[in-house]
Protein backbone atom coordinates (compact mmCIF):
# COMPACT_ATOMS: atom_id res chain seq x y z
CA UNK A 1 0.00 0.00 0.00
CA UNK A 2 1.00 3.47 -0.69
CA UNK A 3 1.50 6.34 1.32
CA UNK A 4 -1.75 8.29 1.73
CA UNK A 5 0.29 11.58 2.05
CA UNK A 6 2.76 11.50 -0.75
CA UNK A 7 1.02 8.39 -3.04
CA UNK A 8 4.85 7.56 -3.85
CA UNK A 9 6.49 5.41 -1.17
CA UNK A 10 5.40 2.45 0.77
CA UNK A 11 3.41 2.76 3.48
CA UNK A 12 5.58 1.64 6.69
CA UNK A 13 3.73 3.40 9.62
CA UNK A 14 0.09 2.92 10.11
CA UNK A 15 -1.84 5.51 13.17
CA UNK A 16 -5.13 4.86 13.96
CA UNK A 17 -6.65 7.98 15.65
CA UNK A 18 -9.74 7.23 18.00
CA UNK A 19 -12.30 10.01 19.24
CA UNK A 20 -15.02 8.85 21.23
CA UNK A 21 -14.79 5.76 19.55
CA UNK A 22 -15.00 7.32 15.96
CA UNK A 23 -12.11 5.66 14.40
CA UNK A 24 -9.46 7.70 11.60
CA UNK A 25 -6.80 5.60 10.02
CA UNK A 26 -3.86 6.71 7.90
CA UNK A 27 -1.42 4.97 6.57
CA UNK A 28 1.99 6.81 5.96
CA UNK A 29 5.68 6.36 4.69
CA UNK A 30 8.47 6.76 7.25
CA UNK A 31 9.27 10.42 5.80
CA UNK A 32 5.45 11.87 5.93
CA UNK A 33 4.81 10.81 9.58
CA UNK A 34 8.18 12.35 10.77
CA UNK A 35 7.04 15.48 8.59
CA UNK A 36 3.95 15.06 9.96
CA UNK A 37 4.95 15.34 13.84
CA UNK A 38 6.58 18.89 12.77
CA UNK A 39 4.11 20.42 10.50
CA UNK A 40 0.59 21.98 11.62
CA UNK A 41 -2.24 20.91 9.56
CA UNK A 42 -4.78 23.00 10.97
CA UNK A 43 -6.58 24.55 13.88
CA UNK A 44 -5.15 23.60 17.84
CA UNK A 45 -7.40 20.67 18.35
CA UNK A 46 -5.76 18.92 21.04
CA UNK A 47 -6.80 15.75 19.28
CA UNK A 48 -5.62 17.18 15.92
CA UNK A 49 -3.65 14.80 13.63
CA UNK A 50 -0.32 16.32 14.08
CA UNK A 51 -0.68 16.47 17.51
CA UNK A 52 -1.59 13.10 17.79
CA UNK A 53 1.52 12.38 16.09
CA UNK A 54 3.61 14.27 17.81
CA UNK A 55 2.23 12.66 20.81
CA UNK A 56 3.15 9.61 19.77
CA UNK A 57 6.09 9.76 17.87
CA UNK A 58 7.84 12.08 20.35
CA UNK A 59 10.42 12.05 21.60
CA UNK A 60 12.68 9.24 20.18
CA UNK A 61 11.50 9.55 16.87
CA UNK A 62 13.28 6.61 15.47
CA UNK A 63 13.02 4.55 18.36
CA UNK A 64 9.09 4.70 18.53
CA UNK A 65 8.78 3.59 15.01
CA UNK A 66 10.14 0.49 15.36
CA UNK A 67 8.06 -2.38 13.81
CA UNK A 68 9.09 -4.47 16.32
CA UNK A 69 7.45 -2.20 18.65
CA UNK A 70 4.00 -3.16 17.23
CA UNK A 71 4.20 -6.34 17.84
CA UNK A 72 4.62 -6.19 21.66
CA UNK A 73 1.79 -8.49 22.83
CA UNK A 74 -0.58 -9.06 26.00
CA UNK A 75 0.40 -12.15 27.54
CA UNK A 76 -3.12 -13.04 28.20
CA UNK A 77 -5.52 -12.12 25.28
CA UNK A 78 -2.50 -12.21 22.48
CA UNK A 79 -3.64 -8.73 21.40
CA UNK A 80 -0.83 -6.58 19.53
CA UNK A 81 -0.16 -2.88 19.59
CA UNK A 82 -0.70 -2.88 16.13
CA UNK A 83 -4.04 -5.27 15.94
CA UNK A 84 -5.02 -2.48 18.47
CA UNK A 85 -4.12 0.43 16.31
CA UNK A 86 -5.94 -1.46 14.10
CA UNK A 87 -9.37 -2.11 16.04
CA UNK A 88 -9.40 0.63 18.02
CA UNK A 89 -9.97 -1.76 21.20
CA UNK A 90 -8.41 -3.65 23.53
CA UNK A 91 -8.57 -7.12 23.84
CA UNK A 92 -9.19 -7.69 27.79
CA UNK A 93 -8.34 -5.34 31.18
CA UNK A 94 -4.71 -7.20 31.25
CA UNK A 95 -4.48 -5.65 28.43
CA UNK A 96 -3.72 -1.95 30.15
CA UNK A 97 -0.94 -4.23 32.04
CA UNK A 98 1.04 -5.61 29.85
CA UNK A 99 0.61 -2.87 27.26
CA UNK A 100 1.23 0.15 29.22
CA UNK A 101 4.03 1.15 28.20
CA UNK A 102 2.35 2.15 24.87
CA UNK A 103 -0.97 2.77 26.34
CA UNK A 104 0.95 5.29 28.62
CA UNK A 105 1.38 8.18 26.47
CA UNK A 106 -1.60 7.48 24.49
CA UNK A 107 -3.95 7.92 27.67
CA UNK A 108 -2.61 10.78 28.70
CA UNK A 109 -2.68 12.27 25.28
CA UNK A 110 -6.81 11.52 25.21
CA UNK A 111 -7.46 12.50 28.46
CA UNK A 112 -4.38 14.72 29.92
CA UNK A 113 -4.32 13.18 32.55
CA UNK A 114 -3.15 9.42 33.57
CA UNK A 115 -4.76 8.75 37.10
CA UNK A 116 -8.11 8.15 37.98
CA UNK A 117 -9.28 9.83 41.12
CA UNK A 118 -13.25 9.29 40.61
CA UNK A 119 -15.16 6.52 41.64
CA UNK A 120 -14.07 3.46 43.31
CA UNK A 121 -15.61 0.11 43.57
CA UNK A 122 -16.53 -0.92 47.15
CA UNK A 123 -15.11 -4.59 47.30
CA UNK A 124 -12.90 -4.41 44.52
CA UNK A 125 -10.88 -1.10 45.20
CA UNK A 126 -9.77 -2.69 48.85
CA UNK A 127 -8.67 -0.10 51.08
CA UNK A 128 -8.03 2.70 48.35
CA UNK A 129 -11.70 3.94 49.45
CA UNK A 130 -9.92 4.26 52.42
CA UNK A 131 -6.84 5.92 51.96
CA UNK A 132 -8.78 8.96 49.69
CA UNK A 133 -10.78 9.49 53.16
CA UNK A 134 -7.60 9.48 55.09
CA UNK A 135 -6.02 11.67 52.51
CA UNK A 136 -9.33 14.24 52.39
CA UNK A 137 -8.99 14.33 55.99
CA UNK A 138 -5.56 15.69 56.56
CA UNK A 139 -6.17 18.21 54.32
CA UNK A 140 -9.16 19.15 56.25
CA UNK A 141 -7.14 18.99 59.55
CA UNK A 142 -4.14 21.24 57.45
CA UNK A 143 -7.02 23.61 57.18
CA UNK A 144 -8.42 23.60 60.64
CA UNK A 145 -4.64 24.33 62.11
CA UNK A 146 -4.28 26.97 59.58
CA UNK A 147 -7.61 28.25 61.44
CA UNK A 148 -6.11 27.45 64.47
CA UNK A 149 -9.20 25.67 65.70
CA UNK A 150 -7.34 23.35 67.56
CA UNK A 151 -10.02 21.18 68.96
CA UNK A 152 -11.47 20.33 65.51
CA UNK A 153 -7.87 19.25 64.54
CA UNK A 154 -7.43 16.86 67.09
CA UNK A 155 -10.88 15.64 66.37
CA UNK A 156 -9.79 14.83 62.70
CA UNK A 157 -6.71 13.53 63.89
CA UNK A 158 -8.42 10.67 66.22
CA UNK A 159 -10.45 9.88 63.07
CA UNK A 160 -7.44 9.32 60.95
CA UNK A 161 -6.15 7.28 63.45
CA UNK A 162 -9.31 5.47 63.77
CA UNK A 163 -9.02 4.60 60.24
CA UNK A 164 -5.33 3.74 59.36
CA UNK A 165 -5.95 1.07 62.50
CA UNK A 166 -8.79 -0.36 60.31
CA UNK A 167 -6.37 -0.42 57.21
CA UNK A 168 -4.01 -2.07 59.05
CA UNK A 169 -6.05 -4.56 60.78
CA UNK A 170 -7.41 -5.58 57.30
CA UNK B 1 -55.19 7.20 12.32
CA UNK B 2 -53.20 7.34 15.62
CA UNK B 3 -50.02 5.84 16.97
CA UNK B 4 -51.24 3.92 19.96
CA UNK B 5 -48.22 2.68 21.32
CA UNK B 6 -46.55 3.86 24.07
CA UNK B 7 -43.33 6.31 23.93
CA UNK B 8 -40.82 6.02 27.05
CA UNK B 9 -41.37 8.04 29.61
CA UNK B 10 -38.04 10.14 29.04
CA UNK B 11 -39.83 10.93 26.25
CA UNK B 12 -42.96 12.14 26.72
CA UNK B 13 -42.62 13.41 30.39
CA UNK B 14 -41.95 17.19 30.61
CA UNK B 15 -38.41 18.10 32.81
CA UNK B 16 -36.48 21.20 33.89
CA UNK B 17 -35.72 23.77 31.37
CA UNK B 18 -37.83 21.88 28.82
CA UNK B 19 -37.71 24.64 26.26
CA UNK B 20 -34.41 24.16 25.47
CA UNK B 21 -32.75 21.03 26.96
CA UNK B 22 -34.69 17.98 25.56
CA UNK B 23 -33.20 15.09 27.63
CA UNK B 24 -30.33 14.12 29.79
CA UNK B 25 -28.11 11.38 29.72
CA UNK B 26 -25.66 9.59 31.57
CA UNK B 27 -23.67 6.29 30.74
CA UNK B 28 -21.34 4.14 32.39
CA UNK B 29 -19.42 1.88 31.16
CA UNK B 30 -18.12 -1.23 33.08
CA UNK B 31 -16.70 -4.81 32.79
CA UNK B 32 -16.02 -7.71 34.63
CA UNK B 33 -12.41 -8.66 35.72
CA UNK B 34 -11.12 -12.16 33.95
CA UNK B 35 -13.23 -12.04 31.02
CA UNK B 36 -12.08 -10.50 27.79
CA UNK B 37 -13.74 -7.47 26.42
CA UNK B 38 -16.44 -8.73 24.00
CA UNK B 39 -14.54 -7.96 20.87
CA UNK B 40 -12.42 -10.85 21.87
CA UNK B 41 -14.71 -12.87 24.16
CA UNK B 42 -16.18 -16.31 22.67
CA UNK B 43 -19.68 -17.41 22.67
CA UNK B 44 -19.50 -18.96 25.97
CA UNK B 45 -17.70 -16.00 27.84
CA UNK B 46 -20.05 -13.90 26.49
CA UNK B 47 -22.83 -16.19 27.80
CA UNK B 48 -21.22 -16.25 30.97
CA UNK B 49 -21.07 -12.15 31.19
CA UNK B 50 -24.93 -11.94 30.91
CA UNK B 51 -25.39 -14.72 33.55
CA UNK B 52 -23.05 -12.79 36.14
CA UNK B 53 -25.56 -9.63 35.43
CA UNK B 54 -28.69 -11.24 35.22
CA UNK B 55 -27.92 -12.92 38.80
CA UNK B 56 -26.21 -9.78 40.34
CA UNK B 57 -29.31 -7.54 40.02
CA UNK B 58 -32.20 -10.26 40.32
CA UNK B 59 -33.96 -8.68 43.22
CA UNK B 60 -33.78 -5.33 42.13
CA UNK B 61 -36.03 -2.54 42.74
CA UNK B 62 -35.76 -0.82 39.36
CA UNK B 63 -37.59 -4.26 38.08
CA UNK B 64 -35.32 -3.94 35.14
CA UNK B 65 -36.10 -7.46 32.96
CA UNK B 66 -33.39 -9.22 30.16
CA UNK B 67 -33.99 -9.40 26.25
CA UNK B 68 -32.11 -11.26 24.33
CA UNK B 69 -31.47 -8.91 20.99
CA UNK B 70 -31.94 -12.02 18.95
CA UNK B 71 -35.36 -12.78 20.67
CA UNK B 72 -36.51 -9.29 18.92
CA UNK B 73 -38.37 -9.21 15.27
CA UNK B 74 -36.45 -6.90 13.42
CA UNK B 75 -38.89 -3.79 14.27
CA UNK B 76 -38.75 -3.94 17.74
CA UNK B 77 -34.89 -3.90 17.51
CA UNK B 78 -35.31 -0.43 15.24
CA UNK B 79 -37.82 1.15 17.56
CA UNK B 80 -34.66 0.66 20.44
CA UNK B 81 -32.21 2.32 17.82
CA UNK B 82 -34.35 5.57 17.01
CA UNK B 83 -35.03 5.90 20.54
CA UNK B 84 -31.07 6.11 20.70
CA UNK B 85 -31.20 3.22 23.38
CA UNK B 86 -29.30 0.93 21.37
CA UNK B 87 -26.79 1.38 18.67
CA UNK B 88 -27.48 0.72 14.86
CA UNK B 89 -24.63 -2.01 15.25
CA UNK B 90 -25.50 -3.83 18.49
CA UNK B 91 -28.79 -4.26 17.27
CA UNK B 92 -27.71 -6.85 14.91
CA UNK B 93 -25.00 -8.68 16.29
CA UNK B 94 -25.53 -11.91 17.36
CA UNK B 95 -27.16 -13.97 20.66
CA UNK B 96 -24.78 -13.29 22.88
CA UNK B 97 -26.02 -9.88 23.36
CA UNK B 98 -29.25 -8.38 24.88
CA UNK B 99 -30.18 -5.25 26.76
CA UNK B 100 -32.12 -4.58 30.50
CA UNK B 101 -34.64 -2.78 30.62
CA UNK B 102 -37.71 -0.97 33.10
CA UNK B 103 -40.54 -0.39 32.01
CA UNK B 104 -40.17 3.11 31.99
CA UNK B 105 -37.25 2.70 29.87
CA UNK B 106 -35.47 5.53 31.80
CA UNK B 107 -32.94 2.55 33.04
CA UNK B 108 -31.00 0.32 30.31
CA UNK B 109 -28.16 -1.83 30.33
CA UNK B 110 -26.34 -3.15 27.21
CA UNK B 111 -24.62 -5.99 27.43
CA UNK B 112 -21.92 -6.97 25.18
CA UNK B 113 -21.42 -3.93 23.21
CA UNK B 114 -18.54 -2.60 23.43
CA UNK B 115 -18.06 -3.33 26.89
CA UNK B 116 -19.57 -5.97 29.16
CA UNK B 117 -22.39 -3.43 30.13
CA UNK B 118 -23.05 0.00 29.73
CA UNK B 119 -25.60 1.18 32.48
CA UNK B 120 -27.76 3.76 30.71
CA UNK B 121 -30.30 6.36 32.42
CA UNK B 122 -32.16 8.74 30.46
CA UNK B 123 -34.39 11.40 31.94
CA UNK B 124 -36.66 14.62 30.51
CA UNK B 125 -34.90 17.91 30.77
CA UNK B 126 -32.13 18.96 32.41
CA UNK B 127 -31.53 16.39 35.56
CA UNK B 128 -27.40 14.96 35.15
CA UNK B 129 -27.42 14.91 38.98
CA UNK B 130 -30.74 12.78 39.40
CA UNK B 131 -30.05 10.54 36.36
CA UNK B 132 -26.33 9.93 37.82
CA UNK B 133 -27.74 8.78 40.80
CA UNK B 134 -29.36 6.29 39.61
CA UNK B 135 -26.57 5.16 37.67
CA UNK B 136 -24.47 5.33 40.24
CA UNK B 137 -27.12 3.16 42.52
CA UNK B 138 -27.63 0.47 40.30
CA UNK B 139 -23.47 0.18 39.67
CA UNK B 140 -23.19 -0.07 43.38
CA UNK B 141 -26.14 -2.79 43.14
CA UNK B 142 -23.90 -4.79 40.04
CA UNK B 143 -20.71 -4.49 42.12
CA UNK B 144 -21.88 -6.47 44.71
CA UNK B 145 -22.12 -9.88 42.46
CA UNK B 146 -19.48 -9.23 39.91
CA UNK B 147 -15.69 -8.41 40.46
CA UNK B 148 -15.12 -5.31 38.09
CA UNK B 149 -12.00 -4.41 35.82
CA UNK B 150 -10.29 -2.49 37.96
CA UNK B 151 -7.08 -0.30 38.55
CA UNK B 152 -6.39 1.28 41.44
CA UNK B 153 -4.44 3.73 38.69
CA UNK B 154 -6.60 3.98 35.63
CA UNK B 155 -9.66 3.66 37.23
CA UNK B 156 -12.66 1.35 35.58
CA UNK B 157 -10.93 -0.70 32.43
CA UNK B 158 -12.44 -0.14 29.33
CA UNK B 159 -12.16 -1.69 25.96
CA UNK B 160 -11.57 1.51 23.95
CA UNK B 161 -8.80 3.99 26.15
CA UNK B 162 -11.10 7.01 25.42
CA UNK B 163 -14.05 5.82 28.18
CA UNK B 164 -11.19 4.80 30.98
CA UNK B 165 -11.21 6.09 34.16
CA UNK B 166 -14.80 7.01 35.73
CA UNK B 167 -16.14 5.55 32.32
CA UNK B 168 -18.40 8.08 32.89
CA UNK B 169 -20.31 9.72 29.65
CA UNK B 170 -22.89 12.55 30.46
CA UNK B 171 -24.66 14.00 27.88
CA UNK B 172 -27.72 16.67 27.04
CA UNK B 173 -29.98 17.07 23.98
CA UNK B 174 -30.49 20.63 23.31
CA UNK B 175 -32.75 22.35 21.38
CA UNK B 176 -30.61 25.56 19.93
CA UNK B 177 -32.76 27.66 16.80
CA UNK B 178 -32.18 31.12 18.12
CA UNK B 179 -28.57 30.62 18.25
CA UNK B 180 -28.74 29.26 14.56
CA UNK B 181 -30.98 32.18 13.54
CA UNK B 182 -28.45 35.23 14.44
CA UNK B 183 -25.99 32.90 13.63
CA UNK B 184 -23.98 32.36 16.93
CA UNK B 185 -24.05 28.88 16.89
CA UNK B 186 -20.29 28.17 15.39
CA UNK B 187 -19.01 30.59 18.22
CA UNK B 188 -21.05 28.79 21.02
CA UNK B 189 -19.87 25.40 19.61
CA UNK B 190 -15.80 26.35 19.38
CA UNK B 191 -16.38 28.01 23.10
CA UNK B 192 -17.81 24.90 24.08
CA UNK B 193 -15.24 22.54 22.90
CA UNK B 194 -12.37 24.39 24.75
CA UNK B 195 -14.40 24.01 28.18
CA UNK B 196 -13.60 20.02 27.53
CA UNK B 197 -17.14 19.12 25.84
CA UNK B 198 -17.93 17.62 22.86
CA UNK B 199 -20.65 18.63 20.17
CA UNK B 200 -22.62 16.66 17.98
CA UNK B 201 -25.77 16.23 15.63
CA UNK B 202 -29.11 14.50 17.39
CA UNK B 203 -28.31 11.13 16.10
CA UNK B 204 -24.63 10.88 17.58
CA UNK B 205 -21.15 10.72 16.44
CA UNK B 206 -20.17 12.35 13.28
CA UNK B 207 -23.67 13.03 12.27
CA UNK B 208 -24.67 16.59 11.92
CA UNK B 209 -27.35 18.16 13.10
CA UNK B 210 -30.93 18.03 12.42
CA UNK B 211 -33.50 20.76 13.44
CA UNK B 212 -30.94 22.49 16.08
CA UNK B 213 -31.11 20.13 18.22
CA UNK B 214 -27.43 18.92 19.38
CA UNK B 215 -26.19 16.52 21.89
CA UNK B 216 -23.14 18.00 24.46
CA UNK B 217 -21.41 15.48 26.15
CA UNK B 218 -17.76 15.57 28.20
CA UNK B 219 -14.86 14.56 26.10
CA UNK B 220 -12.52 12.84 28.74
CA UNK B 221 -13.26 10.48 31.29
CA UNK B 222 -10.14 10.49 33.59
CA UNK B 223 -8.50 12.40 35.88
CA UNK B 224 -11.75 14.19 37.38
CA UNK B 225 -14.61 12.77 39.62
CA UNK B 226 -17.55 12.08 38.66
CA UNK B 227 -19.32 14.64 40.16
CA UNK B 228 -16.76 17.29 38.23
CA UNK B 229 -17.66 15.96 34.57
CA UNK B 230 -21.39 16.30 35.70
CA UNK B 231 -21.23 19.96 37.45
CA UNK B 232 -18.97 20.94 34.01
CA UNK B 233 -21.79 20.14 32.05
CA UNK B 234 -24.34 21.24 34.10
CA UNK B 235 -22.67 24.66 34.16
CA UNK B 236 -22.31 25.17 30.46
CA UNK B 237 -25.95 24.06 29.56
CA UNK B 238 -26.75 26.67 32.05
CA UNK B 239 -24.63 28.93 30.20
CA UNK B 240 -25.82 27.99 26.87
CA UNK B 241 -29.70 27.78 27.90
CA UNK B 242 -28.86 31.58 28.93
CA UNK B 243 -27.79 32.41 25.46
CA UNK B 244 -30.19 30.90 23.56
CA UNK B 245 -33.00 32.92 25.73
CA UNK B 246 -30.83 35.84 24.57
CA UNK B 247 -31.05 35.23 21.62
CA UNK B 248 -34.79 34.69 21.47
CA UNK B 249 -35.15 38.13 23.21
CA UNK B 250 -32.95 39.92 20.30
CA UNK B 251 -35.13 38.05 17.41
CA UNK B 252 -38.19 38.99 19.15
CA UNK B 253 -37.24 42.47 19.57
CA UNK B 254 -35.31 43.09 16.15
CA UNK B 255 -36.85 40.96 13.91
CA UNK B 256 -40.42 39.91 15.15
CA UNK B 257 -42.44 39.82 11.98
CA UNK B 258 -40.08 37.77 10.14
CA UNK B 259 -39.88 35.78 13.16
CA UNK B 260 -43.78 34.77 13.12
CA UNK B 261 -43.81 34.75 9.78
CA UNK B 262 -41.29 31.81 9.66
CA UNK B 263 -42.54 30.04 12.19
CA UNK B 264 -46.27 30.41 11.39
CA UNK B 265 -45.14 29.04 7.90
CA UNK B 266 -43.63 26.26 9.10
CA UNK B 267 -46.58 25.68 11.03
CA UNK B 268 -48.71 26.09 8.21
CA UNK B 269 -46.63 23.19 5.95
CA UNK B 270 -47.04 20.39 8.51
CA UNK B 271 -50.68 21.42 9.14
CA UNK B 272 -51.31 20.59 5.59
CA UNK B 273 -48.30 18.99 3.64
CA UNK B 274 -49.81 15.46 1.99
CA UNK B 275 -46.39 14.35 2.16
CA UNK B 276 -43.33 15.16 3.94
CA UNK B 277 -39.66 13.80 4.46
CA UNK B 278 -37.92 13.55 7.93
CA UNK B 279 -35.24 15.65 7.37
CA UNK B 280 -38.01 18.34 6.61
CA UNK B 281 -40.17 17.66 8.89
CA UNK B 282 -37.24 17.42 11.69
CA UNK B 283 -36.17 21.23 10.38
CA UNK B 284 -40.29 22.74 10.31
CA UNK B 285 -41.10 20.78 13.86
CA UNK B 286 -37.50 23.34 15.30
CA UNK B 287 -39.49 26.09 13.61
CA UNK B 288 -42.51 25.03 15.88
CA UNK B 289 -41.15 23.74 19.03
CA UNK B 290 -39.24 27.63 18.74
CA UNK B 291 -42.83 28.91 18.46
CA UNK B 292 -44.41 27.02 21.27
CA UNK B 293 -42.10 28.07 23.96
CA UNK B 294 -41.73 31.49 22.54
CA UNK B 295 -45.63 32.01 22.93
CA UNK B 296 -46.17 32.48 19.24
CA UNK B 297 -47.96 29.32 18.58
CA UNK B 298 -50.41 28.31 21.39
CA UNK B 299 -52.48 25.58 22.11
CA UNK B 300 -49.83 23.14 20.97
CA UNK B 301 -47.25 20.97 23.57
CA UNK B 302 -44.18 21.69 23.79
CA UNK B 303 -43.10 17.86 24.28
CA UNK B 304 -44.48 17.68 20.85
CA UNK B 305 -40.83 18.14 19.61
CA UNK B 306 -39.20 15.06 21.66
CA UNK B 307 -42.09 12.76 20.79
CA UNK B 308 -42.30 13.65 17.43
CA UNK B 309 -38.44 13.25 16.08
CA UNK B 310 -38.78 10.15 17.45
CA UNK B 311 -42.19 8.79 15.77
CA UNK B 312 -41.25 9.91 12.90
CA UNK B 313 -39.07 8.09 12.20
CA UNK B 314 -39.28 4.67 10.09
CA UNK B 315 -39.70 1.90 12.48
CA UNK B 316 -41.51 4.05 14.75
CA UNK B 317 -43.79 5.02 11.41
CA UNK B 318 -44.07 0.87 10.66
CA UNK B 319 -44.80 -0.13 14.15
CA UNK B 320 -47.75 2.69 14.29
CA UNK B 321 -49.87 1.07 11.44
CA UNK B 322 -48.73 -2.15 11.41
CA UNK B 323 -46.94 -3.20 8.35
CA UNK B 324 -43.94 -2.20 6.03
CA UNK B 325 -43.98 0.99 4.29
CA UNK B 326 -42.22 2.44 0.88
CA UNK B 327 -40.60 5.48 1.09
CA UNK B 328 -43.35 7.34 -0.37
CA UNK B 329 -45.98 5.40 1.74
CA UNK B 330 -43.82 6.69 4.64
CA UNK B 331 -43.79 10.63 3.83
CA UNK B 332 -47.69 10.15 3.22
CA UNK B 333 -48.38 8.27 6.81
CA UNK B 334 -45.64 11.08 8.36
CA UNK B 335 -47.51 14.03 7.58
CA UNK B 336 -50.80 12.12 8.47
CA UNK B 337 -48.84 11.25 11.91
CA UNK B 338 -48.00 14.68 12.71
CA UNK B 339 -51.41 16.60 11.50
CA UNK B 340 -53.21 13.94 13.74
CA UNK B 341 -50.71 15.31 16.58
CA UNK B 342 -51.07 18.89 16.23
CA UNK B 343 -54.67 18.87 15.89
CA UNK B 344 -54.86 17.02 19.03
Amino acid sequence: MLCQRCGKREASVHFTKIINGEKDELYLCEKCAQELGHISLQGNDTFSLPNLLAGILNPGLESSIKQTDNYMECDTCGMTFSDFSERGLLGCSECYQNLSERLEPLVKRIHGSNNHIGKVPKRKGGNLRMKRKIDKLRQDMDTAVEKEDFEKAAEIRDRIHELEDKIGSE
Amino acid sequence: MSANFNLSTWISDGGPEQDVVLSSRIRLARNIEGIPFPNSAGREELQEVTDQICAAIKDNKEELHYINMSDLPEIERGLLVEKNMVSPEFSKKGSSNGILINDSERISVMINEEDHYRIQVLMPGLQLNKAFNMADELDDEFEKGIDYAFSKRWGYLTACPTNLGTGLRSSVMVHLPALNITDNISKMLEAVSKLGLVVRGIYGEGSKSIGNIYQISNQTTMGSIEQDIINNLKSVTQKIIEQEKNARNNLMKNDEIKLKDKIKRSFGILKFAHTISSKEAMKLLSDVKLGIDMGIISDVDTRLLSKLIIMIRPYHLQKSVGNELSTQERDVIRAELIQSKLNM
